[in-house]
């Protein structure tokens, strides 16, 4: 392989990664909003939520992504940067898989810490924000580092869109040199030292969030 | 936003034929993931670590890289080994082996949740090694994972688009292939985004059915 090959599948390892850390950010927010509208004590609220979850986890996300490419432009009559098109359906669609484990999170956390929360005279959005979310967040750790895994895998599907990420590049490579064992190989190797790396980094923030919630001054017996 | 209910009507045929593509492959699939998920978890359990770790770094690397780019390599890389396979096929073997990786884990889950007192009644029944695992382990094991395995199939049922990348005409690949003749793109996307939920959502109710049941 030539320097100029390598060179443009660096390119794609920076907008698979650009795309990852947008279509995160995107999917945590959804994640948390959608997960914790899932606990709300109106039902309407309970009950919205749970059809964004169902109708986003229920469609393929490489259907959704053909749908915000081709549907949306001409419905609403504005055209979306590839870029920003991808990290909609990404974002979106692994959020709504978020939501399931915010919500499993956070109605795992032992009721009498909400009931304490309501004996002090916390407003609801003190008692999400000071007792519910330090206690759950952690315990979310593990299985949003999995999923963040399944979004590194979905980032190759804009690549059917055209867009330039790590697999787009691979094709390139493969039209280019006619050859596809070794670019291929190569390829994979990088999606797997990319998700390697994810699980070390989640790993050392589940450790860093369970220090701080164990080493938090108390103020009397925890 | 303009819907032509002609559109829908003129896709129709072509839905079904997708359809019934999707559902093959999905069947295929989950047939392959459950019994290479099954070999791969017995494999995992041998004493020797020279087939645990190979083993077990090989269906890690599998299960931690894109499907896409999996279908790509075997679609691409077979033909140049002089494998010839159509690119259904192809890509319910990429599915099958990819979805292994996961149900592995659920085996691995099963097989662990059976009560040592059951091994140990084997023993103490002078089973032979075989017998202990066909009448004894498998069939407690096999039981309780049956929801976990139906929740991979539905995740399967939603990968089933990616064969559309190399030239399976399943749903998405007939919607995309009717919007670039007929130029309406709205109308075919929207049917089978919504035939999946149709199918995924009630399939769903029926793993978590099972699951509650099997908790009681």
């Amino acid at each position: 392989m030539t320097s100029g090959l390598w060179e443009l599948v660096v390119r794609g390892v920076w907008v698979t990664v650009q795309l990852l850390v947008f279509s995160a950010l995107l999917g945590a927010v959804v994640a948390f909003v959608v997960g914790i509208a899932r606990t709300h004590r109106l039902r309407s609220v309970r009950f919205l939520a749970g059809v964004y979850t169902e109708v986003f986890r229920g469609t393929s996300a490489l259907v959704m992504i053909f749908w915000v490419y081709f549907v949306l432009p001409p419905a609403f009559g504005w055209q979306l940067v590839p870029m920003w098109a991808g990290t909609l359906a990404l974002g979106l669609t692994y959020g709504a898989y978020g939501s399931e484990i915010v919500r499993g999170a956070l109605s795992a956390v032992d009721p009498a810490q909400r009931e304490g929360g309501i004996a002090l005279g916390f407003t609801p959005w003190q008692r999400l924000r000071l007792i519910l979310l330090p206690q759950a967040v952690p315990e979310m750790i593990p299985s949003f580092s999995n999923l963040l895994i399944e979004l590194l895998k979905g980032t190759a599907l804009v690549s059917v869109m055209g867009m330039g990420d790590l697999a787009f590049s691979g094709n390139l490579v493969r039209l280019a040199l006619q050859e596809s064992a070794e670019i291929y190989t190569y390829i994979l190797l990088i999606y797997f030292v990319i998700a390697f790396l994810l699980t070390r980094v989640m790993r050392g923030l589940e450790k860093q969030l369970k220090q701080q919630l164990a080493g938090q001054p108390t103020g009397g017996a925890a | 936003m303009t819907w032509d209910w002609g559109a829908v009507r003129d896709f129709m045929p072509h839905f079904w034929e997708g359809l019934l593509v999707t559902l093959q492959a999905l069947t295929l699939g989950s047939l392959i993931s459950f019994t290479l998920g099954l070999v791969w978890a017995l494999l995992m359990r041998t004493p020797t670590r020279w087939v645990r770790w190979p083993v077990g770094v090989v269906t890690e690397f599998v299960r931690d890289t894109p499907l896409l780019v999996q279908l790509f390599f075997l679609f691409y890389v077979l033909p140049e080994w002089g494998i010839a396979a159509s690119a259904l096929t192809t890509g319910v073997i990429a599915i099958g082996l990819h979805y292994s990786t996961y149900t592995m884990q659920v085996y691995r889950a099963g097989i662990e949740a059976v009560p040592p007192g059951q091994w140990e009644a084997a023993t103490a029944l002078s089973l032979p090694l075989r017998r202990t695992w066909t009448s004894v382990v498998l069939p407690q094991a096999v039981r309780r994972v049956v929801p976990a395995l139906g929740n991979y199939v539905i995740a399967m049922l939603k990968d089933t688009p990616l064969l559309m990348t190399i030239t399976v005409l399943e749903m998405l690949g007939e919607a995309r292939l009717f919007s670039q003749e007929h130029f309406q793109f709205t109308e075919p996307l929207t049917v089978i985004g919504v035939a999946f939920i149709l199918i995924s959502f009630p399939a769903s109710l029926v793993v978590r059915t099972l699951e509650r049941r099997l908790a009681s």
